[in-house]
């Protein structure tokens, strides 16, 4: 029996996006969320809650990109043209972020302005990250091996929508990351936004989810025709249980099951995605065997993840369990 | 050629958001590195004025990592967005070194990052030093990946050309990894950076020897700092030098650049110390020389023949004013400290290593050399290799994104800007910190525990332990014995 490396490159792939986006989603999301919250305290805690793993958080994005210009060299050499404003966009905006986290100790008299850079920085990165999905999915123009669509193919109705779903859903991580982080008024104020941000998600997903069976006919035919729908079915099913209980979650005085829950929302978004795009890498042209690095390459760094992402997954959750717990008033600063 | 303007910005801005990103490594290598030793000092002589200095070099530390993470993520998008032609034809041979790159070093790096910024009240002593330590050896294995790609599009070797025009790796991987111009590249960068970190810390140190001769960690820094600029200044001189030749074993026009030679030297080539380039008329203007020192230097005979750029093609011919004057800048730079370490050494012998004020000014002056020299070499390697992108395989003309002129215009005064505001506001609070002299119990941590580090509120401050309370000052001119060297 003989596996399919290219496969096992997708799902790695794939692996990666999700991780980015749940990690560094809260991340992104606190940031979305941070100027409801007030001056002082309240903020710093919000703000101490993730400052010791963004980084590592944020390495996921550095993975998700080098690993595709690695097993996918021809899909990331296409992608990132087709897109190229919405990723500096998106590369400037993370620039903005990730410098707050130390300047807004280092200078209280701009503190404000610094805590308003992370704040647009992580919703430009945010919306930029949602709109490159939305122009993938809507598809690529694609002439011998590269971009041949003109300048503005990424913004259309449909990006804009993914754009915003991807900003509440980040919100919606952000906000019951703090749930499970903080507590007294601050966790209070954290869960009435997760309600909000957890409705916004949820009529967002179940607008893209639409949109996408009217994109194309190609994907409404994964989605309403049998047997695809067979094993497709499960996935909205599966949606729709999850999102009733994450609702009921934050109506109660849950601590990290809301954030749990998130996940697994954005787990079988993400599997939806996969069902609608499968075996496309670059819609509707490149598949992910059109667009797969050689064998050799594929075997080489496959050996290096084997051996090395058992360990990056120990050391990572070794750094969350050193922080973990409600976070206190203290910080290096 | 009809996308000329877009070819050139583009240039622009990879050069320009690489020499940005490359100012922040060629610091945190070398500081990372201090760090661990710092701290490691501490652990094992217990003595407060290590702890002291490690913490006030942590909070430096951070800024200039923050800054150096945030500038990498966007090179690593860089090749796609701007490169897309490069991307995918040598997608196969060097992505894997750059996913390598990220699973061994940037997660190391960043998983072990919380634990040494925020994590000294939460673990264990020798457990924050093995953080410490790894994410020192984190920007190690950094830089070892991503010269090794940058060393392979110099001097390409182990791959094969697939049908479909890209490059494949061939039967062993090592031979890509460990193409010839590597090892030297990856010793003589590493080195490069711990001098960069060597001269920034003197330059500190001497900072506050001239506010104060007596305080205690301004001259362990400066001390410190010293000893690496004595030491390994004449090694990556030696380094260099060793570079040099190899590269005029596989890019023989790029020495021509570098040396000015537009014309051969059957008997013997001068080394020019100075002139003005002229591609035009393909000669050296107002050229000043030493005879056949550059023989000697590249062939160790003074009558050796050297081939000049006569015996190149014009269009395979590197700009040649670049990278004559930016090599002698760095090798200027790199004589300049050999000078410091020198008089350091001289300073130490005489007794007067915290007393000699012109030795401290001069160090002071000297601070950002590093910096200075780091990037005049890359831009000696990187214009010195044009106009080859991988070198005699691929033109970097041909190697460029799909995008129009006014799209990478737009993009580049982006960058400029956040950049220039951002970093720049990132390095005017690193130089506010370096500005307060460091002192006794920085921020404030007990001393004398056994166990696990442990603070005490929001901001532990110097009053946390009475009974020493007497000896402290925050000018940091009294505590400690002072030493003597
Ligand atoms: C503190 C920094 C520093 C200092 C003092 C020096 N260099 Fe350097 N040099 C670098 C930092 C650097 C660098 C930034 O690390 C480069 C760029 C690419 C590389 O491999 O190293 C470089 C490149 C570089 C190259 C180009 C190699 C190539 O692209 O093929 C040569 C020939 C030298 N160096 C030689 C020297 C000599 C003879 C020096 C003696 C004074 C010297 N360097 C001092
Ligand atoms: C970090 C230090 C580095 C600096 C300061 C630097 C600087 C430069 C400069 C000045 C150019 C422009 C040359 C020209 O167009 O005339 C250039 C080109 C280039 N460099 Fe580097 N470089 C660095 C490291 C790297 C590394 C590590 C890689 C690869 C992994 C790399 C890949 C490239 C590529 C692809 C180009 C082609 C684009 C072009 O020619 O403009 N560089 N670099
Ligand atoms: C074009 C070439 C380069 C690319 C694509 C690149 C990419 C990156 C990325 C993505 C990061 C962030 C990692 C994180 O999230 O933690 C980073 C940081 C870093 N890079 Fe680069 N890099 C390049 C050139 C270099 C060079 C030439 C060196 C060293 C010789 C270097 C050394 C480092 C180090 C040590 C860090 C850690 C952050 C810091 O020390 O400031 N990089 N780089």
């Amino acid at each position: 029996m003989s596996i399919d490396l290219t496969v096992v490159w997708a799902f790695i792939i794939a692996f990666a996006v999700f991780a980015y986006v749940v990690m560094d989603g809260f991340d992104l999301g606190i940031g979305i969320l941070f100027p409801t919250f007030a001056v002082g305290p309240e903020r710093d805690r919000a703000m101490n809650s993730i400052a010791p793993v963004w980084d590592g958080n944020e390495t996921w994005l550095v993975l998700g990109g080098g690993g595709l210009f690695a097993a996918f060299p021809l899909a990331y050499a296409v992608i990132l043209p087709a897109t190229y404003p919405l990723i500096i966009a998106m590369l400037l905006g993370l620039v903005f972020r990730g410098v707050a986290f130390e300047y807004r100790w280092r200078d209280p008299g701009h503190r404000r302005y610094w805590d308003a850079a992370f704040t647009g920085g992580s919703l430009v990165a945010a919306m930029a990250q949602g709109m490159t999905l939305g122009a993938l999915l809507q598809g690529v123009e694609v002439v011998g091996r590269s971009y041949a669509g003109s300048w503005f193919d990424w913004l259309t109705p449909y990006t804009l929508l993914t754009g915003l779903g991807t900003v509440a859903g980040y919100a919606l991580l952000g906000a019951t990351w703090l749930v499970w982080k903080l507590d007294g008024g601050s966790q209070h104020h954290a869960r009435q936004l997760g309600k909000k941000a957890a409705w916004a998600t949820l009529v967002l997903m179940g607008g893209v989810s639409l949109y996408n069976v009217f994109l194309n006919a190609d994907y409404a035919a994964r989605w309403l025709t049998a047997p695809e729908i067979y094993w497709a079915a499960p996935v909205p099913i599966l949606t729709a249980i999850i999102a009733v209980a994450l609702i009921r979650a934050l109506s109660v005085e849950r601590h990290s099951k809301p954030f749990w829950l998130s996940i697994a929302l954005f787990f079988f978004g993400m599997a939806g995605l996969g069902v609608t795009m499968w075996p496309y890498v670059v819609p509707p042209d490149l598949t992910i065997w059109d667009a797969a690095a050689p064998k050799r390459s594929q075997v080489f760094m496959l050996v290096g993840v084997a051996i090395t992402m058992p360990l990056i997954i120990a050391y990572t959750a070794w750094a969350y369990w050193v922080f973990r717990g409600k976070v206190g008033h203290e910080g290096y600063h | 050629m009809d996308n000329l303007d877009a070819l050139i910005l583009a240039r622009i801005q990879f050069a320009f958001t690489v020499s940005f990103h490359f100012i922040f490594p060629a610091f945190s290598i070398g500081l990372a590195s201090y760090l661990a030793v710092l701290e490691g000092l501490w652990l094992k002589t217990g003595k407060q004025l290590y702890l002291d200095l490690f913490k006030y070099w942590l909070k430096i530390f951070a800024i200039a990592f923050a800054m150096g993470v945030v500038s990498g993520i966007v090179m690593s998008y860089q090749f796609g967005t701007n490169w897309s032609v490069f991307s995918d034809l040598a997608g196969p041979v060097i992505g894997p070194l750059m996913a390598y790159e990220v699973l061994t070093a940037f997660f190391l790096e960043a998983g072990f990052l919380g634990v040494m910024l925020f994590g000294m009240e939460r673990v264990g002593r020798k457990l924050h030093f093995a953080a410490t330590i790894m994410v020192a050896l984190g920007t190690f294995i950094s830089a070892f990946w991503i010269l090794s790609v940058n060393s392979w599009m110099h001097t390409p070797t182990g791959y094969e050309i697939g049908a479909n025009g890209q490059f494949l790796p061939g039967e062993s991987w090592l031979a890509i990894i460990f193409n010839p111009s590597f090892p030297y590249r990856l010793v003589h960068t590493v080195l490069a950076a711990y001098i960069t970190t060597a001269f920034v810390v003197g330059g500190v140190g001497a900072w506050h020897l001239l506010k104060d001769r007596t305080n205690p960690h301004a001259r362990k820094m400066f001390s410190m700092a010293m000893w690496m600029a004595t030491i390994v200044v004449p090694v990556q001189i030696y380094a260099g030098d060793m570079h040099g030749l190899n590269t005029l074993e596989h890019q023989p026009q790029k020495v021509m650049a570098m040396e000015g030679h537009y014309q051969s030297y059957p008997d013997g080539a001068p080394l020019y110390l100075f002139g003005i380039p002229n591609d035009e008329e393909q000669r050296l203007d107002y050229a000043f020389g030493i005879p056949k020192l550059s023989s000697l230097i590249l062939k160790h005979d003074l009558d050796a023949p050297l081939a000049g750029l006569d015996t190149i093609p014009d269009d395979e011919q590197p700009p040649v004013a670049i990278v004559f004057w930016s090599f002698r800048i760095m090798v200027g730079l790199g004589f300049a400290m050999l000078g410091v370490g020198l008089w350091a050494l001289l300073a130490r012998w005489r007794r007067k290593l915290y007393d000699w004020r012109w030795l401290h000014k001069v160090a002071l002056v000297m601070a950002p050399s590093g910096f200075v020299a780091v990037i005049a070499g890359w831009i000696t390697t990187e214009v010195g290799r044009q106009p080859y992108v991988i070198y005699r395989l691929m033109r970097t003309a041909d190697a460029a994104s799909p995008l129009d002129a006014p799209a990478i215009a737009a993009s580049l005064l982006a960058f400029v800007v956040v950049y220039f505001a951002v970093f720049g506001a990132g390095v005017w609070y690193i130089l506010h910190l370096m500005h307060k002299p460091p002192h006794a119990h920085e921020k404030g941590v007990k001393r004398g525990d056994k166990g696990p580090i442990r603070t005490a509120g929001i901001t532990p401050g110097p009053t946390q332990d009475p009974t020493d309370a007497t000896r402290r000052d925050l000018s940091g001119t009294k505590q400690e014995p002072q030493e003597r060297p």
